[in-house]
């Protein structure tokens, strides 16, 4: 893939520590290495980094043992550095030695909490099984060495009703709130810190050890050995105390991700850039995913919806197939699609393509069927061609409907480009994934107030367009209408004397 | 001259016309009528070429329709649909000049053209300008008159063309008709479901029932000479309207 032949592509999952060690590895590259760095920190999920890894859309990425292990090889029973290492060989993909520190998951209460029930250690739970209320992570609950083990492990009787699931950042507003009793934490998280919340002991040591490790594509290593070896001299590095500090400082002191990693490297921050230049930045890319799609929605949904009319069968074959995308949700979609397209921009307009067709074949279909057959038959009366009549009456007739359709197509898209920072294809949405995962509301509205401004002004140019472009079907436009009762014929053109009629 | 010579259609095993035939000599107006499901509406989207017929002939200036690809028919008779049928979506004069500039005319030919029937239909030249939606019943029919005869055609078919103006314009629109299609010297077809508007503006008129023609003739053969029970019916049904009384 071309970023990753042209420069070394550093991908990073949708957590304060993921973010701070990928800044930590691009900013050693950078400093031992005049290859340039593309960070694509901020992504979606375990697999959407391994699917990029696979496909070459990004060269490493920070990762732990147990994930590798249980999430990517499938086999939760490789516990040794080298066993993963190996294994992960066959893939064509290499991992460094630990940098140094354990985050594994973990159970936390609130300290009150604690207390108030005699909780020490997970099974200290027991006795109050049926009365907790948890809020778990999607990637904890699915997990195989996550809740389900976890309840085979302690014979944990919990409520099903009082488990939720829900985004592992919003759980700890959900436990903040007095919302849920329990959550999953990874055990080096600073928000621990900040809530003042109690780890229960794992004493069955159920939970597996998850070292912090570089995973990297084997060709990488190979065409770029002096940068790796560089990565490698972090090895060992970084104590869990290192670690927690760093995501204290993250978290709670709204420090940046460079500042805290160069701080760590004894670095100058790689100079940031103020924000102006940030919005600047992701409006760009914003503005063309959003371009694209809705180019391709117009240019394919269109005649979509023409053929949706003219042939009964196919249209509703379209129109149901349309539909039927319009339900898979945006990030499941994502996920199916990078297989196919790797990481980075293509899935995303991928996407955004297949989400902005059928508001577009939809309304065209619509206000195709809606035009008075009249029109049709005189058109052919007068003599044009199948050509003429869609050009020249079909279309222009359904165009406000048509354009109604495009114009939800661009403001859904606008929306939906927001999660393509979840596959490194940045956009507003990458500020909004970051700012999600430092529970930071200013960097979060660095791109949610942008976007909607964006969909502001789609807005606007769509009802000025409108006007614009078919005034005779835009009741907004000029409107006299002409009524005399002595000529009927010789209607005097100054707006009607009899008022507005 | 246009010429109907023994048309027939069925559709779905129904007879909708049966051996039609009528003739409208060159530069003469003629009347089309019948009630709703008389085969009307069939026979004149049968004329326009629309729908293909099972026996018989249409033809202009003798010249059979079937002779035609679907545009050069389309030259040769000029349509107004009923309440003038303007695309609502362009303005007068893009209506009348949408199929001169689909043929590739020149602007300065499309303009000339539209002048001279503009003032031959006496609209005011600021109408032309508006969309359908402004103009009142009466200008949509004008210029939808424009539009029928912009290509110059041998036969100008008019459907139900007052059917959806007021009563008190209806009269002074058709006074206007009658010396419109004198000034264009038109070979002119008007179908309608109106015995008084037939009878204002067609010489002849031919009364159709059932898919049939039942009587062709001038309104006082139609009268005294009824040639069957059914047209004096008819007649009698109509008489009562207001627009008749100003034929008896």
């Amino acid at each position: 893939m071309a970023c990753a032949a042209d420069s070394i592509v550093i991908g990073g999952k949708i957590f304060t520590e993921s973010y701070i060690l990928g800044e930590m590895a691009a900013q050693t590259i950078e400093a031992s290495s005049h290859v340039p760095v593309t960070r694509k920190l901020g992504m979606g999920s375990t697999g959407i980094l391994f699917e990029g890894l696979k496909s070459g859309a990004i060269d490493l990425y920070p990762d732990y043992t147990g994930t590798l292990a249980e999430a990517i090889l499938k086999r939760p029973e490789l516990k040794s550095l080298d066993e993963i290492r190996q294994a992960l060989s066959d893939m064509g993909l290499t991992i460094s030695g630990s940098l140094g520190f354990n985050d594994t998951y973990a159970l936390a209460v609130k300290e009150e909490f604690a207390e108030k029930h005699g909780l020490r250690s997970i099974g200290d739970l027991i006795p109050i099984e049926s009365e907790i209320r948890a809020a778990f992570s999607y990637e904890f609950m699915d997990r195989k060495d996550g809740y389900p083990g976890l309840i085979d492990s302690y014979h944990l009787g919990f409520s099903p009703q009082k488990i939720n699931r829900m985004e592992h950042t919003l759980s700890f507003q959900a436990i903040e709130q007095n919302a849920v009793d329990l959550i999953d934490v990874y055990s080096t998280d600073a928000k621990i810190k900040k809530l003042n919340l109690r780890l229960l002991k794992d004493d069955h040591n159920y939970f597996p050890v998850y070292q912090a490790v570089w995973v990297a594509r084997k060709s990488f290593v190979e065409k770029h050995p002096s940068e790796w070896q560089a990565l490698l001299g972090l090895e060992g590095k970084i104590s869990e105390q290192t670690m927690l500090d760093m995501n204290a400082q993250a978290d709670i002191q709204k420090i940046s991700f460079a500042k805290i990693a160069a701080q760590f490297l004894g670095a100058e921050a790689p100079a940031a850039h103020g924000w102006l230049h940030e919005v600047a930045r992701r409006t760009k890319e914003h503005l063309w995913l959003v371009g694209v799609s809705l180019l391709f929605s117009v240019l394919v949904g269109i005649p979509l919806g023409v053929t949706a009319v003219r042939y009964h069968a196919a249209g509703q074959a379209i129109l149901l197939s349309s539909a039927v995308v319009q339900t898979v949700p945006s990030l499941a979609l994502l996920c199916f699609l990078i297989p196919v397209f790797g990481v980075g921009t293509k899935p995303a307009l991928a996407a955004l393509c297949l989400y902005s067709l059928l508001p577009v074949v939809l309304n065209t279909f619509t206000g195709i069927r809606a035009i008075n057959p009249i029109h049709l038959e005189n058109a052919r009366a007068f003599g044009l061609n199948g050509r003429q009549v869609l050009f020249r009456v079909v279309l222009p007739l359904a165009s406000p409907t048509l354009l109604a359709g495009i114009k939800t197509a661009t403001i859904v898209s606008i929306g939906t480009a927001t999660l393509a920072a979840l596959v490194g294809a940045g956009g507003y949405g990458a500020p909004i994934v970051s700012g999600l995962s430092l529970n930071d509301v200013p960097t979060i509205l660095t791109g949610a107030i942008p976007a909607a401004l964006m969909a502001l002004v789609a807005h606007g140019i769509f009802e000025v367009l409108g006007i614009l472009l078919i005034p005779a079907l835009y009741p907004l436009s000029r409107s006299f209408s002409c009524f005399t009762s002595t000529s009927v014929l010789g209607c005097n053109p100054s707006p009607n004397k009899l008022g507005d009629i | 001259m246009l010429e109907l010579q023994s048309v027939s259609k069925t559709f779905e095993g129904r007879t909708v016309l049966a051996d039609v035939s009528l003739m409208v000599p060159k530069g003469a107006t003629h009347g089309l009528i019948g009630s709703s499901g008389s085969g009307k509406t069939t026979l004149l989207r049968i004329t326009l070429g629309l729908i293909p017929f099972d026996k018989g002939y249409v033809k202009i200036n003798d010249q059979a329709l079937l002779s035609f690809t679907p545009v050069e028919w389309a030259d040769r008779i000029g349509y107004v649909p009923q309440d003038g049928g303007l695309f609502p979506h362009i303005s007068a004069k893009n209506n009348i000049a949408l199929i001169a500039r689909l043929r590739g005319w020149r602007k300065s030919r499309i303009d000339d053209r539209v002048e001279e029937l503009r003032k031959l239909v006496d609209l005011d030249a600021e109408i032309l300008t508006r969309f359908p939606r402004e103009m009142s019943g009466g200008q949509k029919q004008r210029v939808s008159i424009m539009r029928a005869a912009m290509m110059d055609p041998a036969v100008m078919l008019l459907d139900e063309p007052m059917a959806a103006l007021d009563p008190l314009i209806r009269r002074s629109l058709q006074q206007e008709l009658k010396s419109i299609f004198q000034r264009l010297n038109k070979t002119v077809l008007l179908v309608t479901h109106d015995l008084g508007e037939a009878v204002y503006l067609a010489e002849q008129i031919t009364l159709l029932h059932e898919g049939r023609v039942v009587q062709t003739g001038s309104y006082r053969d139609l009268l005294l000479q009824p040639a069957t029970p059914f047209v004096s019916q008819f007649i009698n049904a109509q008489r009562s309207l207001p627009d008749a009384e100003a034929f008896q």
